[in-house]
């Protein structure tokens, strides 16, 4: 298994801890993990985005032009990482920010209003746990126990009582997540 | 863990006495993780932000002179600040271990991931003929593990010691095993400056020389020293070299991309290797010389317009095809491009 | 109908001349937009606008030389008053300023401040003090008070280890080299127009050759500060006034 992920989206959507749970989780499972953040001022208020790769085997490049699943949470996102998503390979969008449907037709594409559920929720900030959850639907590569133990990583202590709700949000991800575009 | 955290973790637990340093980007997290972990209270190591680059590495000129494991870090424009510094350190012979998380220049430049400071590291890079040792990390564990064994280094030679890294390495996180926590030294050395002993006489740290004939001597000391480090020091990786028709090199962050690009190459049935130089002075040059004979090409990948290659022509004294391929100005060469550039420059040019 | 309003008379505000139409990239709030207007007014409103050179900073005014749409050079990190000395001397007749942060004049460019002043360089000084590296995220500064947070100070400044916060200008009021100097803030409607009154002044002067102009501007910095921006005023108030206290504190002998 060797998952090579983009995440991006806006600054404040939690972009870069959910690159962080997920390689903290693949931790967990015994995994190699990397990641990498875009960083500086180009992340104040504009957009921010991370690779994440997981995988069986120690990781060579930690950068990378071309990805297994791109994870877009806005319009410029989708603009910028649509194509970067290898022939095969998985788009996983948020409803709420596009203004327009991905273009490919050679990937699987997927979307999620993981935003309306967590304000549904009463909470927006686990709205990045409902579209991880979204996301290991359709790659199950890690294993939610790990996951979990993952998080309690990221988390700050003062946080871990909101666990049992990131759990939720997990799994609400899970049942959310649409096929939009399926390949065989 | 996150590299440049990581990397500061390692100082404290390799038992340093002392970093100074001045905040710049993207190496900041150093001195803001020494700062949260108060180490002053864990071992009793000091740190200190200074008022600039120039005040940091005369700090840590002090702090060495006094026989103390003294360390500073900074990314490119700060660098070239403490490179009058460096040259006394290196000068007067004192051990320290500095970090540079490159940023591309030249000037202000911009913050992102750069290897345009190689030459500057490699060939001395203040004024005077003299010589940092070069580490050159290409994963968190490596900058961890590198900041002991540059500690070592400085003390067994009694030179500063530079840990070349760059944003992408200071920025990333990934898998790190710590090492112990490494007592702080207590050993006073005979040329550090502790205090007068009686009937003996008072210890000197000076980089000044009045006469030639004395000058002379210390450059021929130094270089001496330097061909020991050259026999001794020589750190580098190489991957499928043995059938290798076809070889990469690369250093730090770049080599892991250019990594990537090997294997492409394999899948697509190109014999070709890598070869990762880990110490950028010394460099492997009996690496490059030996292989250079079954190769019909070499690549030289950087993050720059083309710095290490001028070492491995020299290194491979015109025994094969030796090119450059580099992104530079903050931009990062992709694997695709790399191969790219294999195909074009080196098998087919 | 809306069309209709747009008229010379209906004008209530517009944009000074000394700056450009590019769009400031300062965080909401943030105090430096408008010292950078207050600065464009007073080159205005003498029409200097052909004869001003200004020298920018690194730290979050390092891009000022898109915003004043007079002359302007970059200098590295502190070496701002350096490089308007150099200006300066080659071009005695021009009005030279130099545009600095805490960090950039206080900490690592402290020598170059100094000597400028010591020398009483004719030109003038405007010292952005937001108590922090707003540029680099927070870090602590040399101006940064006592027990402040800060991610390189994180359990507060502590005065033992790290200093006391550096009262610069009461330090370069000492010197014989200047000739007015002065700390002000662009936080109230009424703050707003006397710094420009200050900075206006500070320029008249820069005329009679009299020695340099410092202009200490006690500003906000909501995103090092962690604060919105009424927050930022309201401790700007409570805690750097009282420290760095607002008024005249070198001004020329009539
Ligand atoms: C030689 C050098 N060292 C460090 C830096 C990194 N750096 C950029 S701005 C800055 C501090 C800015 O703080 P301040 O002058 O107070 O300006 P502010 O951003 O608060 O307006 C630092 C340390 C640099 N650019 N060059
Ligand atoms: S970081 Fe602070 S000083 Fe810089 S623009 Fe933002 S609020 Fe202003
Ligand atoms: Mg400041």
């Amino acid at each position: 298994m060797n998952e090579e992920i983009i995440i991006a989206g806006f600054g404040g959507q939690g972009v870069l801890s959910m690159g962080q749970i997920l390689c903290y989780s693949g931790v967990m499972q015994d995994k190699e993990v990397s990641w990498m953040p875009s960083y500086g001022p180009e992340m104040r208020g504009g957009t921010a985005n991370c690779t994440a790769i997981i995988s069986d085997e120690p990781i060579s490049s930690p950068v990378l032009n071309a990805f297994d699943t791109a994870i877009v949470l806005n319009q410029p996102s989708m603009d910028k990482f649509e194509d970067a998503v290898k022939p095969g390979g998985l788009l996983i969008y948020e409803e709420n920010g596009m203004t327009r449907k991905p273009r490919r037709t050679d990937i699987n594409i997927c979307s999620i209003a993981a935003y309306d559920e967590s304000v549904k929720m009463k909470n927006t900030k686990v709205f990045n746990m409902i579209v991880i959850g979204g996301f290991l639907k359709v790659k199950p590569i890690l294993d939610l126990e790990n996951v979990i133990k993952g998080l309690k990583k990221v988390l700050p202590d003062r946080y871990h009582h909101l666990i049992p709700l990131n759990e939720e949000a997990i799994k609400k991800g899970m049942d959310l997540i649409k096929e939009e575009n399926k390949l065989n | 863990m996150k590299g440049n955290e990581a990397l500061a973790e390692a100082a404290i637990r390799a038992g340093a006495d002392a970093y100074f340093g001045y905040p710049i980007t993207p190496q900041s997290e150093i001195i803001e993780y020494l700062m949260a972990e108060n180490p002053e209270e864990l071992t009793g190591m000091v740190v200190l932000q200074a008022e600039s680059e120039v005040a940091a590495i005369n700090m840590v000129y002090g702090a060495a002179g006094c026989g103390k494991r003294a360390m500073t870090s900074s990314s490119s424009p700060g660098i070239s600040l403490k490179q009058e510094g460096l040259s006394y350190i290196a000068g007067a012979e004192l051990p320290c271990v500095l970090v540079n998380v490159v940023r591309a220049g030249p000037g202000l430049g911009t913050i992102q991931p750069s290897q345009s400071d190689y030459f500057q590291a490699v060939k001395g890079g203040g004024h005077g003929d003299y010589k940092l040792i070069v580490l050159a990390p290409a994963t968190v564990q490596e900058s961890v593990d590198y900041v002991k064994l540059a500690f070592d280094l400085a003390f067994k030679y009694r030179n500063p010691v530079m840990i070349l890294s760059d944003g992408i390495i200071g920025q990333m996180m990934e898998k790190v095993e710590l090492f112990e926590q490494q007592p702080r030294l207590t050993e006073e050395f005979e040329w550090a400056t502790v205090g007068k002993k009686p009937n003996k006489d008072s210890v000197i740290v000076t980089s000044l020389q009045l006469q030639s004939e004395e000058q002379e001597k210390v450059n021929l000391r130094l270089q001496a020293k330097y061909r020991e480090v050259e026999k001794n020091e020589v750190r580098y990786e190489t991957h499928n070299c043995e059938d290798a028709e076809y070889l990469f090199t690369a250093f730090g962050s770049c080599a892991r991309i250019t990594r990537k690009a090997m294997e492409m190459a394999r899948e697509k049935g190109i014999k070709v290797g890598l070869l990762r130089p880990q110490t950028l002075y010394p460099f492997p040059v009996d690496a490059f010389h030996q292989l250079a004979g079954q190769l019909k090409g070499i690549l030289t990948v950087e993050m720059n317009a083309g710095q290490m290659v001028e070492d491995v022509k020299l290194a491979v004294n015109g025994q094969t095809k030796v090119e450059h391929f580099g992104r530079f100005g903050g931009m990062i060469p992709s694997p695709e491009e790399i191969l790219n550039a294999m195909e074009q420059k080196i098998i087919g040019g | 109908m809306s069309e209709n309003l747009i008229t010379p008379e209906n004008l209530v505000y517009k944009k000074t001349k000394s700056m450009t139409d590019r769009i400031l990239h300062y965080c909401p709030g943030c105090g430096h937009g408008t010292a950078h207007r207050m600065l464009a007014e007073a080159i205005d409103e003498l029409g200097i606008q052909g004869e001003t050179v200004g020298v920018a900073p690194v730290g979050c005014s390092v891009l000022a030389y898109y915003y004043f749409d007079v002359d302007m050079q970059e200098a590295a990190h502190g070496r701002a008053p350096a490089v308007a000395t150099g200006i300066k001397r080659v071009f005695p007749e021009k009005y030279v300023f130099t545009y600095q942060g805490d960090g950039d004049l206080a900490a690592i460019g402290t020598a170059e401040t100094i000597h400028a002043c010591n020398r009483g360089e004719n030109i003038l000084v405007v010292f952005i003090n937001n108590g922090i590296y707003g540029m680099t995220g927070g870090q602590m500064a040399p101006t940064t008070l006592e027990g402040m947070k800060s991610s390189t100070s994180p359990r507060g400044r502590d005065v033992k280890s790290m200093g006391s916060p550096l009262k610069i200008t009461e330090l370069i009021a000492q010197l014989p080299g200047t000739y007015f100097v002065t700390r002000q803030s662009v936080h109230t409607p009424a703050n707003v127009r006397k710094t420009k009154r200050a900075l206006k002044k500070a320029l008249e002067y820069q005329k009679l050759n009299k020695g340099t102009c410092f202009v200490e501007i006690v500003s906000n910095c909501p995103s090092g500060w962690k604060m919105t921006p009424v927050q930022s005023n309201k401790w700007m108030e409570e805690n750097m006034f009282p420290f760095y206290p607002l008024g005249d504190i070198k001004v020329p002998e009539k």
